[in-house]
């Protein structure tokens, strides 16, 4: 498309109106870019100023003299509650919360996806409608329904393991935190997928019946190996959700055994009485964001060939 | 694309016309039911279970706890007098007019500029592998501590303010996120900043998905770039304005932390929006019914609103 | 079935042990101290406890001053999940032990002593019922002033002892350049202002009856009135962008001497311990004029929830050890408090602790020691924060008269009610 549009231009304008052009894009491109990244900037001279200059010097100049104090601190030494070694032990948490989290929304919103428009029944509208509206339920409401039931599936947990001897991971903080974000990613993934797969064509599912693969195979063998840009779309957009969420976290998985980077985060931020260490904030800070933004960064192009391929087709 | 959708409806089992009916031929016809079965399950108890919990709860006298006996609409009838209660401004009545402010200049902002972006970046931009992350990584940062960032900014004594009187242009003056009139504009700018980029990609996305053969036949009749655009582009993107405005949608009304990290709730709780109101009573001022029948309000203005939406994208199109 | 065996052994294994009868030597708190002085401070129960061979499981969860921390605490409590203790505020702890969740300590008070060392007003909060549920670690006191020593002396004042002198003395401070009052604008530093101004300007008779007692007559009086008009005066003298800053920034212009005085609770005291600041060289702290001999407070406490019995023995060893008197005066030093009991020796603490100490047992002897309205010790949180809505919006010009003020106050706090 953009190739068309060159040549359009190069039909109404000369050369110089074509230069012109392309000056003032990129300098709006350059323009935008700045509005994005100054807060970024502000984090980053921050992270790199003394105490000192932070209070007395401008916030947008440059530290006079750079330190990696700040970057040290919140990686090893700066106290989340009682315990004083920093920030990078909370990166295990999250990840052995996230992962699975991810990984299970996005397989049932694939498989949701795939009955939804591969193997419709009466009424899928409606199943469909009812699951995309759950995006919307505002979570300050979830809350303490969900604690009750979680709470409930742990004691269920104790009587299993008294006999059993095992709980099957009930009352496990990290498994119910893996629970909740299933339970209200869905919505979206479903959505996701389902949009994709509406555009996939369905004579490679209907030739592979007529061979006689079932339900599964033809999701195994044709769904997923086509389904990579969704996939990335889908997995990106669950990451940060859930990487970033901070009311189930705290109120799900609040003791440091299993505390996320997020509760771990804001108990270094936000302080109620006390001295901010603006500069140790702002490195924990840009610390715990390193997963999503290097999955921003490195599946960056992937998002964009994963959107157009289908999840932004209504 | 629709042709393919309606193949696939001669898919379904209803149209299975093999005469054995053995179990195991049965099982597989309800097979992808069951596979759906246990998302939807989960989804009509932990959303519309615990709607149907949180109307219960807006009419009773629930206050640091659930309490189950029904008293009557009370809540309501207070959110109701709330309503209109504008001098002095009552928090319910700042919270609903900021959500129409904020809702409206966010999702309307996000959704020119996304599209603004994406068409810059569609003109095959040297350089854009480099760009689109940084349009795009402000979604990825926790607003905890971007809000710090925004906040010092913003203030007229610490950032842009006195950074430009400090170059001499003394007569500049930015003090919104001080000012109890002006500070959810403030709260609309750092929200467009966390959000719009995702939207850029969404439409660079579409953009990118537009048939050449399409233009190629436009261009030919003799349209000019600018007709082209507001006459066959964005029509074309009429989905991708419908996904990015659900994803605004739910972010506008979901934006607690926004608030709270930026502007503390604003001079004298000017910047509160619905969201902020319901943790507030909910949880802080142990006024559980009135928080609840403040979520139910914000649902139904959701549902009034999205769900007209849903019907019309979800019905079966005429072919 | 193997399979689902196999992940079910592994999720098992990373959990805990079975219940057994044995005593769980273990305490889990609940806590939003999580800035280093704070920690600092916490970290001394910490050690004291793993001396008498008890593991500390930290639940840190910053955040709003409590906010954060109180709504994990309620998703606790509903999942059925308590935790040993945590700490709370004030009509916190009597909701949670009305709805039957706290714990009993009476056994460990009576043997302790502790209803006749912890101060009368306080035993309102940490007694439910005739049956101890919380343990107090510490009495704020809100009325008091901050003052950098430097600027005082540049612009020659003196201690104010009334309304009218603390006016003079901003004026003086205006009329030198400097910010006259540090204040940051967000509801709960306005509030706790207001607290004072209120005492101040109705004596403590009248800071009872309207804020601790609700009495309608006394909110819609004239005293009230005045009382608005009194702040009204004090907001004249905050520099153009108070509104929003925090208040440890609002501190730091203090000690930094771009302002000369700030009204804040006593853990303004660990900023300047912070900096290296020592008081009456460096800082000044005065109460605020016209409440000298009543001290308007907040406390910390520790509630104590209805543990298992496996856990009752660690409770106790907590509940005893935070009421020490070491422990008491060991953190208090540290984090700019009094002790929550009025018979610990104050030979640790600096002057201004010494004051607050002899303070607190004078009021609480003489009747004077009110629970801060802004800081939820004067009425239930509904109450408390409609009151910090009505002294924001006065004080950011939404309410724009103090008889507005007055009737708008009546009406929040009777629709709270």
């Amino acid at each position: 498309m953009s190739v068309v549009t060159t040549t359009a231009r190069q039909d109404t304008g000369g050369t110089n109106t074509k230069t012109l052009n392309r000056i003032v894009i990129y300098g709006l491109l350059a323009l935008f870019a700045l509005f994005y990244l100054m807060p970024l900037f502000v984090m980053l001279v921050t992270s790199f100023k003394t105490m000192d200059e932070i209070q007395n010097g401008n916030m947008l100049s440059l530290p006079r003299a750079p330190t990696f104090e700040p970057w040290l601190k919140a990686w090893g030494e700066t106290c989340v509650g009682l315990t004083c070694a920093g920030i990078k032990g909370y990166f295990w948490n999250s990840i052995k919360m996230v992962v699975p989290a991810v990984l299970i929304s996005t397989l049932l919103g694939a498989l949701n996806g795939y009955v939804l428009t591969k193997w419709r029944f009466r009424g899928h509208t409606l199943v469909f409608g009812l699951m995309l509206f759950a995006c919307f339920i505002p979570f300050q409401s979830v809350l303490l329904p969900m604690a009750t039931i979680l709470g409930s599936l742990g004691r269920f947990g104790v009587t299993l393991q008294n006999a059993t001897g095992l709980t099957f991971g009930l009352g496990n903080p990290t498994v119910n935190l893996v629970f909740v974000h299933v339970v209200y990613g869905l919505g979206f993934t479903t959505l996701f997928f389902r949009n994709y797969y509406e555009a996939f064509p369905t004579e490679l599912i209907k030739a592979a019946q007529v061979d006689g693969a079932s339900f599964f195979q033809i999701f195994r063998r044709i769904m997923l190996p086509n389904s990579m840009p969704i996939f990335v779309v889908t997995v990106i957009y669950q990451f940060t959700n859930i990487w970033n969420d901070f009311l189930f976290a705290s109120a799900y998985a609040g003791t440091g055994d299993s505390m996320p980077m997020t509760v771990a985060l804001n108990n270094v931020v936000n302080t109620s009485t006390g001295v901010v260490e603006y500069n140790v904030n702002m490195a924990a800070a840009m610390i715990a964001a390193l997963p999503t933004l290097l999955v921003y960064v490195l599946a960056g192009r992937y998002f964009v060939r994963g959107l157009m391929a289908g999840a932004v087709k209504g | 694309m629709s042709t393919v959708a309606e193949t696939s409806m001669t898919l379904t089992p209803e149209h299975d016309s093999r005469p054995s009916a053995s179990v195991r031929s049965r099982l597989q016809d309800a097979l992808p039911k069951i596979v759906l079965a246990p998302s939807f399950a989960a989804t009509i108890v932990f959303v519309y279970g615990f709607i149907l919990w949180t109307i219960y709860l807006s009419f009773t006298n629930s206050k640091t706890f659930p309490s189950y006996a029904i008293t009557g609409p009370r809540a309501y009838q207070r959110l109701w007098r709330w309503t209109f209660e504008s001098d002095p401004p009552s928090s319910w009545y700042t919270s609903i007019t900021n959500m129409g402010i904020f809702g409206f200049l966010y999702i309307f902002i996000c959704l020119a500029l996304g599209l603004f972006l994406a068409i810059l970046l569609d003109q095959k931009i040297r350089g854009e592998g480099m760009l689109r992350p940084i349009y795009l990584y402000p979604m990825a940062l926790s607003f905890i501590v971007t809000g710090v960032a925004w906040k010092w900014f913003l203030d007229p004594g610490l950032g842009l303010e006195q950074t430009l009187h400090q170059w001499g242009w003394t007569s500049f003056h930015f003090d919104w996120i001080k000012n109890k009139d002006f500070v959810i504009y403030t709260v609309v700018i750092a929200g467009v900043w966390q959000a719009s980029g995702f939207i850029m990609a969404m439409f660079l996305a579409g953009l990118r998905g537009i048939d050449g053969e399409i233009m190629k036949a436009a261009q030919i009749d003799g349209a000019t770039t600018f007709q082209l655009y507001r006459r066959i582009v964005i029509p074309l993107l009429r989905p991708v304005f419908l996904s990015a405005f659900i994803v605004l949608a739910h972010l506008a009304i979901k934006s607690y932390d926004l608030v709270v990290a930026l502007t503390s709730g604003g001079p004298g709780g000017s910047a509160w929006l619905p969201s902020n109101f319901m943790y507030e009573y909910t949880f802080k001022r142990n006024e559980m019914a009135v928080g609840s029948a403040s979520a139910v309000i914000m649902l139904m203005t959701i549902t009034a609103i999205i769900v007209p939406y849903l019907y019309s994208e979800l019905r079966e199109k005429p072919r | 079935m193997l399979r689902k065996l196999l992940i079910g052994t592994a999720l098992a294994s990373g959990l805990a042990f079975a219940a057994h009868a044995e005593d769980v030597k273990e305490v889990q708190m609940l806590h939003w101290w999580t800035s280093g002085g704070e920690a600092a401070a916490l970290n001394v129960l910490k050690e004291d406890l793993s001396k008498e061979g008890y593991a500390w499981k930290d639940v840190p969860v910053a955040g709003g001053g409590g906010d954060a921390a109180m709504t994990a605490l309620k998703a606790m409590v509903a999942a059925g999940n308590y935790p040993t203790a945590s700490q709370m505020l004030g009509y916190t702890v009597l909701d949670y032990a009305a709805a039957g969740v706290m714990g009993d300590l009476t056994e460990t008070a009576v043997k302790e002593g502790w209803d006749k060392s912890v101060p009368v007003a306080l035993q309102k909060f940490s007694v439910y019922d005739g049956k101890w549920v919380a343990a107090p670690v510490n009495v704020h006191s809100v009325n008091w002033l901050w003052i950098n020593k430097a600027v005082m002396d540049k612009i020659g004042g003196t201690e104010p002892k009334t309304f009218d002198d603390f006016v003079a003395l901003l004026d003086k401070a205006k009329a030198a350049g400097v910010i006259p009052l540090a204040l940051g604008g967000q509801n709960w530093q306005e509030a706790t202002m207001f607290d004072s101004v209120v005492l101040s300007t109705g004596g403590p008779e009248f800071y009872k009856k309207a804020f601790n007692d609700l009495d309608e007559e006394s909110l819609k009086s004239d005293t009230m009135k005045k009382s608005f008009d009194n702040l009204a005066k004090l907001v004249t003298y905050v520099d153009p962008n108070f509104s929003g800053r925090d208040w440890n920034l609002a501190t730091a212009m203090v000690i930094k001497g771009d302002a000369l005085v700030q009204v804040m609770g006593d853990w303004a005291k660990g900023e300047f311990n912070a900096a290296k600041k020592a008081p009456g060289t460096d800082f000044l702290c005065y109460r605020f004029p016209g409440t000298d001999g009543s001290v308007i407070y907040n406390s910390d406490m520790f509630g104590m929830f209805n543990v298992p019995d496996d856990r009752k023995a660690a409770q106790v060893a907590l509940a005893t050890a935070t009421l020490s008197k070491s422990f008491q005066s060991a953190f208090n030093v540290v984090k700019g408090s009094v002790p929550a009991r009025t018979d610990v020796p104050d030979t640790d603490f600096d002057a201004c602790g010494k004051k607050g100490m002899a303070d607190l047992k004078a009021a609480n002897e003489g009747g004077t020691l009110f629970g801060s309205l802004a800081q939820g010790y004067g009425a239930p949180p509904a109450v408390a924060n409609a009151y910090k809505d009505v002294v924001s919006k006065f004080v950011h010009g939404q309410i724009k008269t103090s008889d507005e003020a007055v009737t708008e106050l009546v009406k929040a706090i009777d629709d709270a009610k």
